[in-house]
């Protein structure tokens, strides 16, 4: 029996169908439009004026704080404007548009990157890289890595994980990225285990993606203390609780972080945004972006700069398809709509999906037939429908006495709901209203 | 893109293709084989109640939905289409049509419609009917046909009592099991149902098919069937093997009456059964406990249409005692 964690989930059709599609370089922008807020916590801070020239990798806006980041220039060019432009997130947020320059021959002649597989710095060293060089955590979740990988003296950690389960049906950025850059990655995980100072790293993959499983064992030297994990194919596995408990069989304390069980995770992508700033000096520019959705002409994985716009990408992968009705930033499962297309990719900017007219619409609710498919499903033991009846009432306090705020927000309970119930919605408005009264009420 | 506008929703943005009309639908299908049973032995009679039954609960869920509430009218999602079937299948072939709709009424405008509609009532329709019948006409509810095989009349000729009469009656009057034997049906006739009782109960193997095919297409879990039978067998079973001559055995118990129908069809109502399966556990066992005290010690010979309302009402409290295990609470932090 494959590994897996034994309370909920679900299996939506997979759908992956770029998995054999290699990543694709995509042609560099004409104009990038970098967003200073891209990662949880704190904006960075615009150090540049507009007319002035930047080279790339130069940093453009600083870490405004201890949980922020710096953000560097995807691309050598010409900061045309300092404007407000509506990002993935739906919301408007400060932003830098970087013209390219056409003759600036670093935009288009890319250095190679030979595998250094000796590590080099100290663990200090590699610790303060990662907060320079602006990565992220590129699972979606954005959080910066160097405040994770900050292990306070009284904890006590001995594992890291690294997340290449990719449960969300259709994304396939860390299926291919796990079998094209399979040995960096490797080398990212030492380089974390040497600055963590630990033994043990397990990477947990789902089998759905038997190819980068066997690419790991075979390329994983003996005595790494590193593990490849096959596990089970089942939503959402890529949530830290749930891995954690999948691999480790440890449960992390309700309102607790995966410190609290010695466990540090990491995704497979920022493993590798890692190694490229600390063997070849690369800040986080770009990532792998699967462009995807059934109607699309060439659905693609792309090596995307950061900043790119997503009609770009789209038009890259053949266009927009007639009849679509959706576009999604992220996977289907909890990719946000986007209003339109002109917004930018960004370090938390995993897949873009195009669902089309027939598949777009969501079923008429019904009554709540008391099933109890939500409460089987929830992997964090909640009962939906409870909770969502409550905040229909307003009745916040007993939300909140119900444990609303533990949501992950999987959305398994909407997938699920036979009656079509916006149970998520109410959920989440539920858990915005408890934490108001709650920080109020502090 | 489409000249249509785009749509933009909070996630998920795919849904299983499960709903609640298939989940209903699914239900009247596997009531089919145990329908065919009731067509052969009671032959157009049975045809009779259900269609009855069905088309009563379907026409007053309409008017009342059109013409009193003035609401949505919902008799295509199938669940009176369900209501109307389950009542059939709990009423005795032969009962007069007007009783049939007094029934139907009671199920959808009472147990029903003045809870809310679907999904708020707390009482399962379908046995509020039949209870409401069987305290209000007990004779002409317990006015058996015996079943005939391959049957294809519309007048009924012989009654007969239920197995679950003949021993409580056999019993009362200080007859012993042993006594009584020769009149019990043997347990094959009772397993494919040649005997008597409602039109749906009859035959346990037909319900066993249909209970497989829920099973099978998870409309319903295990935990209710196999605990409510698990406790009918287990109290019978001691009592029988106490004193086999008063009590009858288990296999007598769990293959008469509305056992079968009401542990796969009846007892499993989604709306009215608890939300974890802890708590339908629980439930299953009250039930099976208070059946078998009805049975053995009650004035009717069957109890499980009692017991099953009765439950009913504890549902909301089972709910919020026997809740899922937060991730993360409860636990002993491990170190492997």
């Amino acid at each position: 029996m494959l590994k897996t964690f034994p309370k909920g989930g679900i299996h939506p059709p997979e759908n992956k169908l770029t998995a054999d599609t290699p990543i694709k370089k995509m042609p560099v922008p004409r104009v990038v439009y970098v967003p200073i807020s891209q990662h949880i916590g704190i904006p960075a801070e615009i150090v540049v004026e507009v007319k002035q020239k930047v080279e790339i990798g130069q940093v453009i806006a600083r870490s405004g704080g201890y949980v922020s980041s710096n953000i560097h220039a995807p691309v050598a060019g010409t900061v045309t404007k300092l404007d407000m432009i509506v990002d993935t997130t739906g919301y408007k947020k400060q932003c830098i548009v970087i013209r390219t320059d056409d003759k600036n021959e670093s935009n288009y002649q890319e250095p190679e990157f030979p595998l250094i597989p000796e590590i080099a710095m100290a663990p200090e060293e590699i610790l303060q890289r990662i907060a320079d060089f602006g990565i992220v955590g590129l699972g979606g979740a954005t959080f910066p890595a160097h405040v994770k990988l900050h292990v306070k003296a009284d904890k006590h950690l001995d594992c890291l994980i690294v997340n290449g389960v990719e449960c969300e049906p259709y994304l396939t950025a860390d299926h291919r990225l796990m079998l094209e850059k399979t040995d960096e990655i490797l080398v990212g995980i030492r380089i974390l285990m040497r600055a963590l100072h630990i033994e043990r790293a397990i990477i947990g993959i789902e089998n759905n993606k038997r190819d980068a499983i066997e690419r790991f064992r075979e390329r994983n030297p003996k005595g790494s203390g590193i593990q490849i994990a096959a596990l089970q194919v089942k939503y959402p596995q890529g949530g830290e609780k749930q891995l954690i408990r999948a691999l480790l069989g440890r449960e992390v304390p309700m309102n607790g972080l995966p410190l609290d069980v010695g466990v540090v995770v990491h995704n497979v992508g920022t493993v590798f945004a890692i190694y490229q700033a600390v063997q070849h000096n690369r800040p986080l520019m770009e990532r792998v972006v699967t462009v995807t959705g059934k109607k699309l002409e060439k659905p693609s994985n792309f090596w995307v700069k950061i900043g790119t716009p997503i009609t770009d990408l789209l038009a890259e992968a053949g266009g927009v398809p007639e009849g679509t009705r959706k576009i999604v930033s992220g996977g289907p499962m909890m990719g946000k709509a986007l209003k339109s297309t002109d917004v930018p990719v960004t370090k938390g900017t995993s897949g873009i999906l195009v669902i089309p007219d027939d598949e777009a619409s969501r079923g008429e609710p019904r009554s709540c037939i008391r099933c109890g498919e939500c409460v089987d499903v929830c992997p964090m033991g909640l009962e939906p429908h409870l909770l969502m009846n409550l905040t229909e009432k307003s009745l916040f306090e007993k939300a909140a006495r119900e444990d609303i705020l533990t949501c992950i927000e999987c959305g398994s309970c909407s997938y699920v709901c036979p009656s079509h119930r916006p149970l998520l919605d109410y959920i989440r408005f539920g858990k915005s209203i408890t934490k108001q009264l709650q920080t109020k009420s502090a | 893109m489409s000249d249509q506008p785009i749509i933009v929703s909070a996630s998920p943005h795919v849904h299983s293709d499960r709903t609640s009309k298939k989940l209903m639908y699914d239900v009247v299908i596997a009531l089919i084989p145990a329908f065919l049973v009731s067509l052969y032995v009671f032959g157009l009679q049975a045809l009779l109640v259900t269609g009855v039954a069905v088309l009563s609960c379907l026409l007053i869920e309409y008017l009342i939905q059109r013409y009193i509430l003035k609401s949505a009218v919902t008799i295509g999602d199938g669940s009176a289409l369900i209501t109307g079937l389950l009542l059939a299948f709990n009423l005795p072939a032969g009962l007069p049509v007007w009783m049939i709709v007094v029934g139907s009424l009671v199920a959808i405008g009472i147990a029903k419609l003045s809870f809310g509609g679907l999904g708020y009532n707390i009482f399962n329709p379908a046995l509020v009917g039949r209870v409401f019948l069987l305290v209000s006409f007990p004779v002409q509810m317990t006015l058996w046909p015996t079943a005939v095989e391959n049957n294809t009349t519309l007048v009924d000729a012989v009654t007969g009592a239920t197995t679950l009469g003949l021993i409580k009656e056999g019993v009362q009057f200080g007859q012993t099991i042993t006594e009584l034997s020769p009149q019990i049906p043997s347990v094959t006739s009772m397993f494919l149902g040649i005997t008597t009782g409602s039109i749906g109960e009859m035959s346990a193997l037909a319900l066993l098919l249909g209970g497989l095919y829920l099973l099978y297409r998870k409309v319903i879990s295990w935990h209710i069937p196999v605990a409510l039978l698990g406790t009918m067998a287990l109290m019978t079973g001691i009592f029988w093997y106490v004193d086999p001559e008063h009590y009858a055995n288990p296999l007598i118990h769990l293959l008469s009456g509305g056992a079968v129908l009401g542990a796969f069809f009846m007892a499993t109502d989604l709306v009215t059964s608890p939300v974890t399966k802890k708590g339908m556990v629980i439930f299953a066992i009250g039930i099976g406990v208070i059946t078998v005290v009805i049975r053995l010690f009650g004035s009717y010979p069957e109890g499980i249409s009692f017991a099953i309302l009765i439950m009913n009402a504890f549902v909301p409290l089972i709910n919020s005692y026997f809740k899922p295990r937060r991730f993360g609470s409860k636990i002993k932090v491990k170190m492997v």
